[in-house]
Order: structure tokens, then C-alpha cells, then sequence
């Protein structure tokens, strides 16, 4: 078995385009501000917090592929580039790069576009528009741009798909198919999507952006992050419901049995990221204003006694995005020697529950027990 | 723990099809498409579905769908939920899950390919909420069953089942990369069996964005001819029941095929248009060959990905005379398209139960309606129903995006 490295995190969102971006809003520990979306035929609007415009015009912009791209587009390239920053200056010519970009309602702005267009008249319906309305398109476009992309796929879910999208990689990374795999979660926010969430989850406020991990088999360029587990995908069914699959998550993902914070700092807190000794683990949750989901979630971490953080109180519902923040948050916060690991908590909409733990590199090891066994495999 | 893992078999098991589930224009199940995939029937009418009276082309492959769905474990409140997508996704997978002579299990991986799901519940949503914004009937069953991993998780559930459901969307690759995807969880050691296919049906957004790219015919889908003036549409799914050799063995199922190789790669060329040279064609021609462990003079047939677009067949047609070098002069190949029409994230599913029939069946799959060789094939593109020896098949597809798959079956004796 490889052990996998974190070699570099990128993020877009409402907090703005880059991680540092993102942990300062979460650090900050005040919700991001709520924009509204008109809705047409309702005076009443939808709220929505909305990715600020970037402080510059971003170079990738210039990209002939990227004229056209949807919002989508650019928060996966920006987030890609951020994530490879420090790999793209040195990479040598054979460099094979994987991509594995998730979605869960994927390029929703120019499926609208698109749609009404053809409701209107099938006729003029834009050809422009249609190819960007596909779940490949942002792939497609990041593949352009870095132009080393060896192997890529798309996975569509709901937000723990994200960890089915590191499984992956890290299957490709063992394998010796790729010698660097990014792994990005992303979103677009419209009005439909949005007025979608609120039949479904009334006080979320949707939100969009992406976030990218970059994974690598070698521990010389990480930061210092490694990938310790994923857990099983605990899928959901009439036999085993969201919070019997959140539960078999978390004990699957296990508990910590040592480094635990003293109790003065066993605060829970909604989003600011603690101050704790460099020996604490986090639990960096998916918990929001998804009264639904979050019962599940809540209580599957009752007996958590460490310090979380829950990136959604902050950002809002990202939904695939969401998911990668939370493991961006979770590495970053290794990175930054601010924990010893971090756990991530996702239980997802519709699909299913999974976690990971991510850890210092120098200590994840440790926590290492074999893989077990699908239900159909004998021993 | 999908990580870490335990450690992978020192060789990869061999992987064999057990069950395979198709539904097509052709019919519903495996002997009336052998028997139109056999004759070269072509499968295209009217489009029924929605108003095409303002889009160029009029025609796709419809399926007429059963009056009534397969007995499952489902409530008759589960499947009213159905739409067309959902509906051939679960005779497709329950077909297959028949034929293996699996029971029901925990822990079975379902891998599947789409493009669009159930994009007619996200069509009824956007149209109700634009047409009648204050009218929230309907709107929230509406936004859950459009999502893909929904109506596989639903369907896994139909079978008494329950599993990690993964969905790829590589466009109109996605079904062969399912295929390919639930073989490397069997060949890595994660699984013993998986249920892999692929599920799209036919809407009217995906058909009017066809329809504008100008990339529908507007006579007949005619791939590699050199009058080909693009492809139609159609719609349907198909499953296979992957499983070990040991496996299959130990239980004594009957099997239908082995799964022998796989490659996939992404052309950077373009959103929508291949590299005109088919560079990556070749690539993952190459890889799936390799791994399988067979040259271009062990392929007795290849099933062409063959749109009937002048942008791809040119491409795929140098990619497959590169490839097979002299062995191109005698190597048939065909696109089961000209019968059966594009069907986008389910197409190298459905493309590779055709390979199986051919295997199981020893003929080839004719393109009927061809009549004059594009320049750039030189290779025989089989276009009369005839008896072969057939072994070794090769199944490609390709998505907009640029994600190339291949597929290596062989026959099972």
C-alpha cells in the first residue's frame, strides 16, 4: 500500500480565491455576508452567498478555452492552480497529473441558459451554450490548461462523493498511473438551484466556489499533510438510514486515543478555528442549517469531545464544494501544525456518509490499520 | 476502509461477465437486440417524447417502454417516482442481476455512467418554476430524483441490495469508464462483484443542444460513410454483472464474456471536437491491448464509436489504421450506431453487451444503411449480417470533454 502525501490545497469561495481567504473567514468565526438572487415571478428573493468578483482579472482568463467557460469553469482552474502553485515551475516534461474533478448539480448556469433558450425557440437556441451545460466541461477546460493531464474523470453525487473522488486518486497515485492527482470539488449558484434548496433545506443558504487537493506518492513535496483513512461509503437505503450510515462512518473512522485536548479546551465551537495545542485533533464537520442532514451528523458525533469546526456556519451550502472546503480546512489546519490530524465528517444528502482523516505527516502512520474486506469477499 | 487498503493481489483476478441487462430502440433484453443488432435493423421514428417541430433533425431511437415494470423489492410509491431514465436503468440492471444468479448482498458496487440522469425531472422543475413560479407541487420529489446517484441507489435497493453507487460522467464515455472503473475495483482487490453500466434517456434539452451544434443528421446515421452529415440520437441502458473467475466458478455460473482490458485517457484538443489525428484514440486502443495482453492481430472486430460526425469517424477511422497497421485491411469494424443511434452516457454500456452478443453468437453487428467508405477508412466496415469467427472485440467511446475509453472482451469457451 502507498502511503499518500497533500502536496498542495486551492480554494475558491464566498470568502474569496484563495485558501488563505478561506481560513481567515473561518478564523473570523462571523457568517460570510447573504446576497440576494432574484427569483423571476417572485418578489420575494432567495438568499445566496455569492462568490466575490476576483481582486484582479485572473491570468488563466486569457486561456482560449476559458472565453465561454461558466463560473464552474473558472473556480475549478483557479483552485487547481493554487493547489499546484508550487509543482508547476520544475515539473519535468513526462509529469503525469490525474484529475478528478466531483459535482453535484454541476454547470447549472448555462443548463438554465440553455434550457430556457430552447423553451422559448429550439431553434435559436445557442450552440454555444450546450457543451458547457455537460458534467465534463470544467474537466475538460482544467485538462486544457495544464495540458499534462494523463487521466480524468468526472463523478457526479452528492457532496461525500468528494472522498469517493480521493479514493480514486489515491487508487491511481498506488498504482503508479499518475505521478500527482488533484482532486477538486465544485459548485455553480443560480436562482433554480437555489430555489431547489429551499424546498428542500429551508434555512440553507446556498453557496458556490471549489476546492482542490493535490495528492502526490511522495512525502518530499507535501505540506507536511497525509491522507491516514477513508472510510467505506455507507450508503443509504430503507434498511440503513442517513443516521444508521453516519453512525457506522464514525465508528468506522474511529476516535483518537490520545492527543485529546484538556476539557477547558474541549470548546465546540460553530466555525472559528481553536487555538489548541499541536497535539489536538479536529473534526472539521459538515454541520449547517440543514435541520435534516445535520441530525444525522450531530448525532453520530455526539461522543466527539475534541474541537470541531463547521465550515458551513460560515460559508454556507456548497454542496460538492462544501465537501472539498471541509478537506481543505481539515489539511490546512495540519499544515499549519495547528493539529495533529483532522477528521472530516460527511454525511451527505442522498447518497451516502463517509469520512477521512487527514494527519501530519511524520505521525499518520501510525494510525494505519489494514483496509477491511468488502461484504462479498471472503476471507 | 477504501484507504488504507489491504494489499492488492499479488495478480489481478481474472474478471468475467456473469449477467448483462440492455435496452435499446431495439427491444427490451438481450434477444431482440441480438436479433436487430444481428440484422442491422436501424431503430429510428418520429420523436415522440417532445416538440421537435423547430429543431433541424425529427427522428431518434425511442423505446417503447413495458406497460409495466419488473416485480423488485420496490413499493408502487417507489417506482411512480420513475421517469424514463430511472425506468430503463432498472430493466436494464434487473436483466442482468436475472441472468447472474446473484442473491441479494451488502457492500456490491454500482458503477454507472450518465450524462443526464434524470434531467426530465430537472426539465418539469425549471418549466413549472418559470411557468408557474408560486406552484411548488411536485418541485421537491423533483429536485432529489434528478440526481443520478438517487435512481441507482433506488434501483440497487429494487434488487434487495445495497452498495457504494459511484456515477461517471465523462460524457458520452461514461459508460465504458463505469465498465472499466468497477473492473479495476475487482483487478485492485476491493471488490469481489460489481454491477457496471451505463443509463440515459432521451430529453429534449440534450436533443435540442444537439440539434443546435448542427451535429444531428437530417437523413439517415450513416458512420463512416463518406456522405455522413452526423449522428441521431437515441436513448436506453445497459448492466453487466462483473465478477471474479474464482468467484463465478465457485457458484458455477454460466459466463458470458471476459472483461480483459481497459484504457482511458483525456484528448486536451477541444471541448466538442476530437484530435483530428485520434492521438488519444490510440492511446487508449493501445492500454486497453496492453493490459489485455492481445495485439491488433488477435482482434477479430472492433465496435467502433462511430457517431457518423465527419469530425469524429475521420479521427477514429486514422486512430484505428494507425493502430492496427496491416492488420487494418481484414479487421471489421462497425458502429452499432447506425441501428440504435448515440446514447451518450449509456453507449459503451450497451456497446459492450453488443460485443457479448457477438462473442456468444459469433456474427457481426452490420451498418446496414452504409454505402460509400470514407477515404480515410482502410478497414472493412462490415454493412451486410454475416456469421464470424469472433474471439477478441474492441469497444471504443468517446466523450465531449475529451475522455477517451476502450474496452478488450473475449470470448469465453
Amino acid at each position: 500500500m502507498s502511503r499518500i502525501f497533500v502536496a498542495g490545497l486551492g480554494a475558491v469561495s464566498p470568502a474569496g480565491w484563495n485558501v488563505a481567504a478561506l481560513r481567515a473567514a473561518l478564523d473570523q468565526g462571523e457568517p460570510l455576508p447573504v446576497q440576494s438572487l432574484e427569483r423571476p415571478g417572485w418578489e420575494k428573493p432567495l438568499r445566496a452567498r455569492l462568490v466575490p468578483n476576483p481582486t484582479s482579472r485572473p491570468e488563466f482568463l486569457t486561456h482560449p478555452r476559458l472565453r465561454r467557460a461558466s463560473p464552474i469553469t473558472h473556480y475549478v482552474v483557479a483552485s487547481a492552480l493554487e493547489a499546484m502553485a508550487q509543482w508547476r515551475a520544475d515539473r519535468d516534461p513526462g509529469f503525469r497529473l490525474g484529475l478528478v474533478v466531483c459535482l453535484q448539480s454541476g454547470c447549472v448556469n448555462y443548463s438554465c441558459r440553455f434550457y430556457e433558450e430552447t423553451l422559448k425557440d429550439p431553434a435559436t437556441a445557442s450552440p454555444l451554450l450546450f457543451p458547457e451545460t455537460v458534467y465534463a466541461a470544467p474537466a475538460s477546460h482544467l485538462a486544457a490548461v495544464l495540458g499534462n493531464i494523463s487521466l480524468a474523470s468526472s463523478l457526479v453525487g452528492d457532496p461525500a462523493t468528494f472522498l469517493q473522488g480521493i479514493s480514486l486518486s489515491a487508487q491511481w497515485l498506488g498504482e503508479n498511473r499518475v505521478d500527482a492527482c488533484l482532486v477538486i470539488g465544485a459548485e455553480e449558484t443560480n436562482w433554480i438551484l437555489a430555489d431547489a434548496l429551499w424546498h428542500l433545506e429551508r434555512p440553507a443558504i446556498l453557496t458556490a466556489g471549489a476546492g482542490a487537493i493535490c495528492l502526490c506518492r511522495e512525502p518530499e513535496p507535501s505540506i507536511g499533510v497525509e491522507l491516514a483513512a477513508i472510510t467505506d461509503a455507507h450508503t443509504y437505503s430503507t434498511q440503513n438510514r442517513r443516521t444508521q450510515a453516519a453512525r457506522a462512518m464514525r465508528e468506522q473512522l474511529g476516535a483518537p486515543t490520545s492527543c485529546r485536548p484538556t476539557s477547558e479546551q474541549n470548546k465546540k465551537i460553530a466555525g472559528r478555528m481553536p487555538a489548541l495545542p499541536v497535539d489536538a485533533e479536529l473534526l472539521c464537520d459538515g454541520v449547517g442549517n440543514s435541520p435534516r442532514t445535520d441530525a444525522a451528523e450531530l448525532a453520530a458525533w455526539r461522543d466527539w469531545n475534541g474541537p470541531r469546526i463547521s465550515p458551513k456556519h460560515i460559508l454556507g451550502e456548497g454542496l460538492m464544494a462544501a465537501a472539498a472546503w471541509q478537506c481543505v480546512t481539515a489539511c490546512d489546519a495540519v499544515a499549519g501544525g495547528r493539529f495533529a490530524a483532522a477528521n472530516v465528517s460527511l454525511v451527505g444528502s442522498n447518497q451516502q456518509a463517509m469520512g477521512a482523516r487527514f494527519a501530519r505527516a511524520d505521525s499518520a502512520i501510525s494510525h494505519l490499520s489494514p483496509g477491511r474486506s468488502p461484504g462479498n469477499i471472503r476471507p | 476502509m477504501l484507504f488504507p487498503t489491504t494489499s492488492p493481489p499479488q495478480a489481478p483476478p481474472r474478471v468475467v461477465i456473469t449477467g448483462a441487462g440492455i435496452v435499446t430502440a431495439l427491444g427490451l433484453g438481450w434477444k431482440p437486440n441480438a436479433e436487430g443488432f444481428r440484422a442491422g435493423r436501424p431503430a429510428f421514428r418520429p420523436v415522440s417524447h417532445f416538440d421537435v417541430r423547430r429543431q433541424r433533425a425529427k427522428n431518434a431511437a425511442e423505446v417503447d417502454l413495458p406497460a409495466s415494470l419488473p416485480p423488485t423489492r420496490l413499493s408502487a410509491k417507489q417506482t411512480a417516482r420513475f421517469d424514463r431514465a430511472a425506468s430503463l436503468l432498472l430493466l436494464a440492471t434487473h436483466e442482468a442481476w436475472q441472468q447472474s444468479g446473484w442473491e441479494p448482498m451488502e457492500n456490491l458496487p454500482f458503477v454507472l455512467g450518465t450524462t443526464a440522469g434524470g434531467m426530465s425531472f430537472g426539465e418539469a422543475y425549471f418549466r413549472q418554476a418559470v411557468q408557474t413560479p408560486r406552484r411548488h407541487h411536485h418541485q421537491s420529489t423533483r429536485a432529489v430524483h434528478y440526481q443520478p446517484q438517487v435512481q441507482a441507489r433506488t434501483v440497487l435497493e429494487a434488487l434487495g441490495s445495497n452498495g457504494p453507487v459511484t456515477i461517471v460522467s465523462n460524457a458520452c464515455a461514461s459508460g465504458s469508464n463505469a465498465i472499466g472503473h468497477a473492473w479495476e475495483l475487482i483487478r485492485c482487490g476491493q471488490a469481489e462483484r460489481a454491477l457496471a453500466g451505463g443509463y440515459d434517456a432521451l430529453t429534449e434539452l440534450v436533443f435540442s443542444g444537439f440539434d443546435a451544434l448542427q451535429a444531428l443528421s437530417t437523413t439517415v446515421c450513416r458512420p463512416f460513410d463518406a456522405r455522413r452529415d452526423g449522428l441521431a440520437l437515441g436513448e436506453g441502458a445497459a448492466v453487466v454483472a462483473l465478477e471474479t473467475l474464482e468467484s463465478a466458478r465457485r457458484r458455477g455460473a454460466p459466463i458470458l464474456g471476459e472483461l480483459v482490458g481497459y484504457g482511458t485517457a483525456i484528448d486536451q484538443h477541444h471541448l466538442t471536437q476530437p484530435q483530428p489525428q485520434g492521438d488519444t484514440t490510440l492511446t487508449v486502443m493501445k492500454q486497453a491491448c496492453t493490459t489485455a495482453g492481445v495485439t491488433p492481430g488477435d482482434v477479430d472486430y472492433i465496435n467502433a464509436h462511430g457517431t457518423g460526425t465527419v469530425l469524429n469517424d475521420s479521427s477514429e477511422a486514422l486512430a484505428i489504421s494507425h493502430w492496427a497497421g496491416q492488420r487494418a485491411a481484414t479487421l471489421p469494424v462497425s458502429s452499432t450506431k447506425a441501428s440504435i443511434g448515440h446514447l451518450l452516457g449509456a453507449a459503451g454500456a450497451v456497446e459492450a453487451v453488443v460485443c457479448l452478443m457477438t462473442l456468444r453468437e459469433q456474427w457481426l453487428p452490420p451498418e446496414t444503411l452504409f454505402e460509400t467508405p470514407d477515404p480515410a477508412c482502410n478497414f472493412p466496415i462490415v454493412h451486410q449480417p454475416r456469421d464470424a469467427r469472433v474471439h477478441v472485440v474492441l469497444s471504443n467511446s468517446f466523450g465531449f470533454g475529451g475522455v477517451n475509453a476502450s474496452l478488450v472482451l473475449r470470448r469465453w469457451t
